[in-house]
């Protein structure tokens, strides 16, 4: 290698010199590919992220709302002395589990038919069916639901159509269930498709072949393999729905007030301390549930 | 491996479940047309009045513009940083790789508010104004792994020989990018950069975070929607909003073919 | 396996290192710039236009029907953000290093948010000398204590309207006359209310009036006592409550699309509502209301001041106040504006309480940041802080 680059113009010769040296030592080619991504994400991200939660341990003066340098614990003894802030966050997490639950009901059977059942055609109108909604505006499918939910919206006038009463569903939890369901439901269906897209024919076969039935097979096979799917989707249809604040201002109602809706009011205040300090449960639910997602395989299945 | 009524049954519930993510972004793409002011169901005198309206808004169209540039800046870091990495993490194994790549996925595993507040208590503390630079860094946060996921997807899939062969060959190292690398990783890069783009120009909950008097058209749309003003342009601007952001979506997918769902928040 | 959680934890912890010294540097770099004295060094004319202006405004208060003219003559070109609450206003104004963060010029900021941005240092004194129509204004509101501490102004007075009771005439039969109707469990889920926590205020003025025995006399100045009845009202109201607006064309919605049938609101509000033939009436009960005031104030950190002064002298002539006014639904503080607002509409002078004698502004009681020193020489009254909290809590 090093001979044949003796041969050419000056030029090129130093090039393949240049070439040869990051080849033999690899690490100065990783450092400097790392170092840009590094520095960014380091600097930039991790920095304001350990700057936010070093600041969850100082407070604000509680007139000029300047904050005071000074190390203690009080917003998180606030936080925990006080039961609205334990009501908020039980809200936002149960939230969160009923919409992970209720995608994953409407997720499986869907996946399940996009990827066993429909025929190759279908298969990807149907991924792009649900490919589609995920990419359009977030905002706008929320507001969208606003109209729908509204007493003299679409919902209303279907169900007078059909005799029934008004459903009086605006401004309440069932609303931000609906919503948040809704919004995410892609973000199940996705995953579950994958993991269940990569289950061979020859495992159901075998099932089949044993003598298991329809059920069994589900519950025995299909199930534990298409778990990896279930838990990566959960990740977002959490995650999303814990740090969310836009549905609550948006279709919530009086007592639907989330984490992010606290954390975003004092910022707003601004008491970024405060802020901070409840945002690190969130941080910390997320925290566990990526451990266990992790140990359940979901990484992979992302 | 499953009966008729089986399949029936899974077929009429995807068909429920098609129609439940639809029926909604079909209402308002139709509010779009709606002859009335009043958002009220159902719609009234069909017009394309809102359009023509909306296209001559000035306040539109200069968020639709800063919205474009944003998009474009933080794709572009997006590029470079999601590609770097990916190279890293795929071409080597050294000290802290897990964490890098552990790290790189925290801005979408995390939600978004926190990442929106983590850069907003960063500027505030450092005393760095808001710009239209300071909503590209927080793009270009949660972008870098679309990017990155892609370029490592196709990376993974071919072997690091192919550029030992190309070496081997007598290839300098431009010669190597130029005939091996970038081929096999052009459209891996081009549905990165799409996606990357695509959620950018739908972002609201960072950039609500990590802008001042810039409005992007997401956040223009919020604060319409949050004060009720001139809705029925909005409806039309959120139309448009749909169909571009669905094109390069559409594009991305022709090109990957990949299932994977980190090609997303 | 704990190998590599070794690494990450290594790696967690070089990262959490590295971030801890960039924010140190950061915070070194910013407190070094504290506040400097104020009211000293004040500006003696306008000079010349730097070509733009920032506003962080309340929705319409630049409105193109009155700002076209002054962005010609000026040649300012305004930019403005609405702002949709308070607390959006003081966070705009604090964001990118306080002190209008260098971009913003001027807010028009209700009474609930001035003393806020002038305790945090995030306006600039303003010479009123340079705003000919201050001279005009009624009284009250050339220098009210939401704008002026220690005679130094902060800005100056543009609008105030009050806090009105609305209600669906078709649903609600008989009209209410009393603020009562907010907190009568007839209306459980029909009601809505501001979701800010000056609306505490609301609570403690119906309190002055329905129980004297709690002895309220300001209903921004609560002692613990007052402030406790006040809160455990509220949080019996919140059963009632269908929804507490964020802003208040949500509030407005809610009313159109049927949802709610009466709450508390501005006239802002009826105007729109009235408009989209919306069956409701308005009424200001005979014991008075709460009201905001809002003044235009100066960022500390205006990038453009001599349009800001321009734009304060401009939109304080009564022919603009006239036209600000109706183009809102609130009344002027110039009383000027009168002849102004009959030639646009006639009787809008009278219908927003322009000619009242003075006796009728003590019936309103404008927005004020709550603090402890309320008065009475013990600081013992709930400040702003407290009432936050226990508006969280009510609405949490």
């Amino acid at each position: 290698m090093i001979e044949a680059a003796e041969a050419g113009p000056p030029l090129r010769r130093a090039r393949l010199r240049l070439s040869a040296a990051f080849w033999r030592r690899p690490w100065l080619k990783l450092t400097l590919l790392l170092a840009l991504p590094a520095v960014a994400f380091l600097l930039v991200y991790l920095g304001s992220l350990v700057a936010l939660f070093v600041s969850a341990f100082w407070h604000v003066d509680s007139f000029t709302g300047k904050v005071v340098h000074a190390w203690s614990w009080t917003n998180f003894s606030t936080l925990w002395h006080d039961h609205t802030y334990w009501r908020i966050a039980f809200r936002t997490l149960w939230m969160a589990a009923a919409v992970t639950l209720t995608d994953a009901v409407l997720a499986f059977p869907l996946a399940f038919f996009m990827a066993r059942v429909a025929p190759r055609r279908m298969r990807a109108l149907l991924f792009v069916l649900v490919l589609l909604p995920l990419w359009s505006s977030y905002l706008v499918r929320i507001y969208s639901w606003r109209l729908i939910l509204a007493k003299d919206g679409a919902l209303n006038w279907a169900l007078n159509g059909l005799g029934l009463p008004d459903a009086g569903l605006a401004y309440t939890n069932t609303a931000m269930w609906i919503v948040f369901s809704y919004v995410w439901l892609p973000f199940m269906v996705l995953p579950v498709y994958a993991a269940l897209e990569r289950i061979p024919e020859s495992y159901l076969e075998a099932s089949q072949d044993l003598g298991a039935r329809a059920w069994r097979t589900l519950r025995t096979v299909i199930l534990p393999l298409a778990l990896p799917g279930l838990v990566a989707g959960s990740i977002f249809t959490f995650s999303l729905t814990l740090g969310d604040f836009i549905t609550p201002a948006l279709v919530g109602g009086a007592g639907s007030s989330f984490i992010g809706n606290i954390v975003e009011t004092k910022i707003g205040q601004p008491d970024i301390p405060f802020a901070a300090a409840f945002a690190t449960v969130p941080v910390l639910v997320m925290a566990a549930y990526l451990v266990i997602a992790k140990r359940l395989g979901a990484f992979e299945a992302l | 491996m499953s009966g008729r009524g089986t399949r029936v049954g899974l077929a009429v519930w995807s068909v429920l479940v098609i129609a439940f993510l639809w029926l909604p972004i079909l209402i308002i793409l139709a509010y779009a047309f709606n002859g009335s002011v009043l958002q009220t169901w159902p719609i009234q005198n069909l017009t394309f009045h809102w359009f023509h309206q909306a296209w001559h808004d000035p306040d539109v169209r200069s968020s639709l513009w800063l919205s474009v540039k944003v998009g474009l800046l933080a794709t572009a870091v997006a590029l470079v940083l999601g590609t770097a990495a990916s190279f890293a993490i795929a071409r080597f194994s050294f000290f802290g790789r897990e964490a890098v790549s552990f790290l790189l996925l925290l801005p979408i595993a995390l939600p978004g508010i926190i990442t929106g507040m983590a850069l907003n208590s960063f500027f505030y503390f450092a005393g760095i104004s808001f710009s239209i630079w300071t909503i590209v860094i927080g793009h270009a946060t949660f972008c870098v792994v679309l990017v990155y996921n892609n370029v490592l997807a196709r990376l993974r899939r071919t072997s690091p020989s192919l550029i030992e062969a190309s070496q081997d060959l007598g290839a300098d190292g431009w010669q190597t990018f130029r005939f091996v690398t970038w081929p096999v990783l052009s459209t891996a890069l081009v549905a990165g950069g799409l996606l990357a783009f695509a959620l950018s120009f739908d972002e609201v909950i960072v950039t609500t975070f990590t802008s001042g008097a810039q409005e992007t058209l997401p956040i223009l749309i919020l604060d319409h929607i949050e004060r009720g003003q001139d809705l029925p342009v909005i409806n039309a601007v959120v139309f448009v909003v749909i169909v571009l952001t669905v094109i390069p979506v559409v594009i991305s997918q022709r090109l990957t073919h990949e299932s994977g769902l980190v090609g997303t928040r | 396996m704990s190998k590599r959680h070794r690494r990450v934890l290594g790696w967690s912890a070089t990262a959490l290192l590295v971030g801890a010294l960039a924010f140190t540097a950061a915070g070194c770099g910013s407190s070094k710039k504290s506040s400097s004295g104020n009211g000293s060094n004040l500006p003696t004319s306008i000079g010349k236009g730097e070509g733009a202006l920032n506003l962080i405004e309340w929705p319409f208060y630049s409105d193109p029907s009155f700002a076209k003219t002054f962005e010609r003559e000026s040649g300012c070109k305004i930019h403005r953000k609405d702002a949709g609450s308070s607390n959006q206003m003081v966070a705009l104004m604090r964001a990118g290093g306080g002190g209008g963060g260098g971009q913003w010029d001027l807010v028009s900021a209700s009474g609930d948010a001035s003393l806020r941005l002038i305790k945090g240092g995030d306006v600039k004194a303003v010479n009123v000398d340079l705003v000919p129509s201050w001279k005009q204004f009624i009284p009250i509101f050339k220098s009210p204590a939401h704008n002026t501490v220690d005679g130094v102004h902060y800005g100056v007075s543009v609008q105030w309207g009050p806090n009105v009771l609305l209600y669906n005439n078709q649903k609600v039969k008989p009209g209410p006359t009393n603020w009562n109707a907010l907190y009568d469990p007839k209306y459980k889920g029909q009601i809505t209310i501001p979701n800010n926590p000056i609306q505490i205020a609301d609570a403690a003025f119906y309190l002055e009036h329905s129980k004297p025995s709690l002895g309220i006399t300001d209903p921004y100045e609560l002692n613990k006592a007052q402030f406790d009845a006040t809160i455990a009202l509220l949080k019996q109201q919140r059963h009632l409550v269908k929804l507490y607006w964020n802003y208040d064309t949500d509030g407005r919605a809610a009313f159109a699309n049927g949802d709610v049938s009466l709450g508390a609101i501005w006239p802002v509000d009826t105007l729109a509502l009235q408009a989209k033939k919306v069956p409701v009436t308005e009424v200001i009960p005979k014991e008075g209301a709460t009201g905001w005031a809002d003044t235009w104030m100066l960022a500390k950190r205006a990038p453009h001041p001599n349009c800001a002064y321009a734009w304060m002298k401009y939109v304080t002539q009564p022919q603009v106040e006239a036209k600000q006014a109706l183009v809102f639904g609130e009344t002027p503080v110039n009383p000027k504006a009168c002849p102004y607002m009959d030639k646009i509409q006639a009787g809008s002078c009278a219908k927003y309480h322009l000619n009242e004698p003075l006796a009728y502004y003590n019936t309103i009681k404008f927005w004020k940041t709550p603090i402890a020193d309320c008065g009475n020489g013990k600081s013992d009254c709930m400040d702003y802080n407290a009432w936050q909290n226990a508006w969280t809590q009510i609405t949490g």
